[in-house]
């Protein structure tokens, strides 16, 4: 579809009309570098931050928690045990400023989500302006996992920001191509156009390889693969990595009443906990770390593959600065390539 | 890496190497470089080969005696919970440790979770560690591609900046206030022994926490812990934290919701605190884990000047004082426990 431009000052009063229709999200400043989701503050243009912020945008589509229905839960009144849906007023929502990695993590999800109703209800919702990535920084490897900087994949509308501060939106989607139905825009000169590709020409792919060759190795020469030991030792199987990453997205469900009031909810879990495949008669099939740490690899670097084609990363590179033990999936992956 | 270091790791690495290759102890449990500018790795060698991997430097934030009861009882013969231990000697881990991990071990000790007989203490006296949140802030949150130690200095690299900070001014909080940077116990020492630090106001943080009125001492908690993720990092990686069963886990009874919710969430940072009063060290790890840069170690702080203030007990100084906690006197002044027993004997 046909890229636009917008003017700085004019950014401003789309921005303004879009929050009319839109609850509007994107990366704001919590404290120091910490960067996290939340709603657009009152006025102007919101400063992207490079890179990625601390935490994902999975809180859209995996809310935590997602409650899937509600019930009375007084025995003997007659809404005893009749579940209903939740009731939820929610106006659409605009995510702003989605980088290309956590814009492709939705896309992944929704593979083994396809037939999910709440994942694809709120992907329906959503509506993705994605920002492209000038550049990396040292702990992200996108390109490795089959993604780009300038990758446009789960987004509805990409957005690469010129030199005088101006934004030259890409259309993807009818969804993207909606937001566009202002008199703000221009179209784009040919120098900015001659500068937007050549951003995308500098980026170099090696992904497919990446995926393509874990799929040929075998399962169980990965699974009994010496290096678990070693890989694991650090770990303290806390949930930092797997909450902090957008293509994690394993839950548990748990009724919770209070006060006369029931609700079903699903809330993030993680393969990294102990209680994650406790069985109720006591046994564990991932009673120790070894096998845990060695899941969250396996899981997102051979079953998901197997089944689904790409790896189950989009290489944030989340996990990598912020392990507290330093277990990063780079070299982890490396190691499992020489398998 | 500065001199300093190089000469404790290369001690590290013989003293491992020959436990390792005599046979004497089954692993050796300290850190390896990591992959990252300013990252240690925890680390268990399984043979001097492996010793050759061990390495030390300024950013040893974890606490290593967190891994000691799962490491040794991973070289135990599989059994049943109930069962009691194999006879004989079983297999001996070394470990290193600074004042603060070595009190933890103590603690273990006096908690029956490690065996003094089957570790090998390589005891060194901290200099205090660095706070990679502070190094971050010194250089405006810039992206840092390198980071070098000098004996009293770092140097901090990134694309277009060098800069050179003060050590000691991105010390960790709790190692600018620890009073014992010497081990309590050890085997082998590396390095000389620094003596005791008298630190005056070593409360200062809690004090100053004290000063504000109930309110705003709640609003600063709730503050302090508004971006927590329940990841339990900061649980994970405390050497206290050793239940098979923690309460935020348990479902029968349900003590804390599973999701994030305010209230859950305070609930959980509350009773972890006081789960570690009288038994803290103030190491440290929790909060040089938390993802979120949360400060829950002002929390346990707070508990551990209270147990100073109260019983004039401080933890792991020593295995033959009791743990003021766990230990009930005659003359305790808070009769509860005798009243509960006489229900209704007393007015
Ligand atoms: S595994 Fe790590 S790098 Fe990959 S998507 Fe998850 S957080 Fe990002
Ligand atoms: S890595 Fe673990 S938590 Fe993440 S999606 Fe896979 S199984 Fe689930
Ligand atoms: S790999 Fe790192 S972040 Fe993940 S559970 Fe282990 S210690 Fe925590
Ligand atoms: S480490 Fe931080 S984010 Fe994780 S549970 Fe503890 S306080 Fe919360
Ligand atoms: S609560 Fe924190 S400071 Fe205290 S012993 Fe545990 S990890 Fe160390």
């Amino acid at each position: 579809m046909k890229p636009l431009v917008v003017e700085k000052a004019q950014a401003e009063k789309w921005l303004e009309e879009l929050c009319r229709v839109f609850d509007v999200f994107c990366p704001v400043k919590v404290k120091g570098d910490l960067y996290q989701w939340g709603r657009l503050g009152k006025k102007g243009l919101p400063r992207i931050p490079e890179g990625v912020p601390k935490t994902t945008i999975k809180t859209f589509f995996f809310p935590q928690p997602e409650v899937l229905f509600e019930f009375g839960a007084r025995p003997g009144l007659k809404d005893a045990f009749r579940l209903k849906e939740p009731v939820c007023e929610k106006r659409p929502r605009l995510l702003f400023g989605v980088r290309p990695c956590d814009a492709r993590s939705v896309v992944l999800n929704s593979m083994p989500y396809e037939e999910d109703p709440y994942f694809q209800k709120n992907r329906d919702e959503t509506t993705m302006v994605g920002f492209l990535c000038k550049d990396g920084c040292s702990t992200c490897f996108c390109t490795w996992t089959g993604g780009s900087p300038l990758g446009m994949e789960g987004m509805d509308l990409a957005v690469v920001e010129l030199e005088d501060g101006a934004l030259f939106l890409e259309p993807i989607t009818e969804k993207g191509l909606g937001l566009l139905e202002f008199d703000f825009f221009r179209e784009p000169t040919e120098e900015e156009e001659v500068f937007v590709k050549g951003l995308r020409e500098k980026v170099n792919k090696d992904a497919e390889e990446t995926s393509s060759r874990l799929r040929s190795k075998g399962l169980m020469d990965l699974y009994n693969a010496p290096f678990w030991q070693e890989v694991s030792d650090a770990c303290i199987n806390c949930g930092t990595c797997t909450f902090l990453c957008p293509t994690c997205y394993c839950f548990d469900i748990q009724d919770e009443t209070l006060r006369g009031k029931g609700r079903r909810i699903r809330y993030w879990d993680s393969c990294m906990f102990p209680l994650f495949t406790q069985h109720a008669s006591g046994h564990n099939p991932r009673g120790d770390k070894l096998k845990r740490v060695r899941n969250r690899f396996m899981h997102k670097l051979k079953y998901f593959p197997d089944r689904f084609g790409p790896v189950s990363c989009v290489g944030c590179g989340r996990c990598v600065r912020d392990c507290p033990v330093n277990i990063d999936i780079r070299q982890v992956l490396a190691r499992m390539l020489e398998v | 890496m500065s001199s300093v270091n190089e000469k404790i790791a290369g001690k590290i690495r013989s003293i491992a190497s020959s436990l390792l290759e005599s046979g004497e102890v089954a692993a050796f449990l300290g850190y390896t470089t990591g992959s990252l500018p300013g990252m240690m790795q925890p680390y268990v060698a399984r043979d001097a080969k492996e010793a050759e991997n061990l390495s030390w430097s300024s950013f040893c934030v974890i606490n290593l005696a967190n891994y000691l009861p799962a490491l040794l009882k991973s070289f135990e013969p599989p059994r049943r919970p109930n069962e009691p231990p194999p006879e004989g000697p079983l297999p001996k881990v070394g470990v290193v440790a600074t004042g603060c991990w070595s009190r933890n071990m103590v603690v273990q000790i006096q908690e029956n979770q490690i065996d003094r007989n089957r570790v090998v203490i390589v005891g060194i006296s901290s200099r205090g560690m660095v706070d990679r949140r502070k190094v971050q802030r010194f250089v405006g949150n810039r992206e840092i591609l390198s980071m070098e130690e000098q004996a009293n200095f770092l140097v901090v690299k990134g694309k277009d900046f060098e800069e050179k900070i003060n050590r000691w001014d991105v010390v960790r909080d709790n190692c600018k206030t620890c009073t014992h940077p010497d081990p309590v116990i050890y085997d082998e020492l590396v390095g000389g022994l620094s003596g005791k630090r008298d630190i005056p106001d070593r409360f200062r943080q809690v004090d100053e926490i004290e000063a504000l009125d109930i309110e705003e001492r709640w609003k600063w908690f709730q503050e302090e812990i508004s971006s927590c993720i329940r990841c339990y990092a900061c649980r994970n990686v405390c050497p206290l934290c050793y239940c098979p069963t923690c309460f935020v886990d348990d479902s029968r009874p349900q003590w804390v919701g599973k999701s994030i919710d305010r209230v859950d969430t305070a609930l959980f940072h509350i009773l972890r605190a006081y789960h570690c009063a009288g038994r803290c060290t103030d190491c440290g790890s929790c909060e040089s884990v938390c993802p979120m840069g949360i400060r829950m170690r002002l929390f346990t702080k707070k508990l551990q000047k209270d147990v100073l203030e109260l019983y004039g007990f401080e933890p792991g100084l020593d295995v033959e004082t009791p743990l003021p906690l766990s230990t009930y006197k005659v003359d305790d002044p808070e009769d509860f426990i005798i009243t509960n027993i006489k229900k209704g004997d007393k007015k």
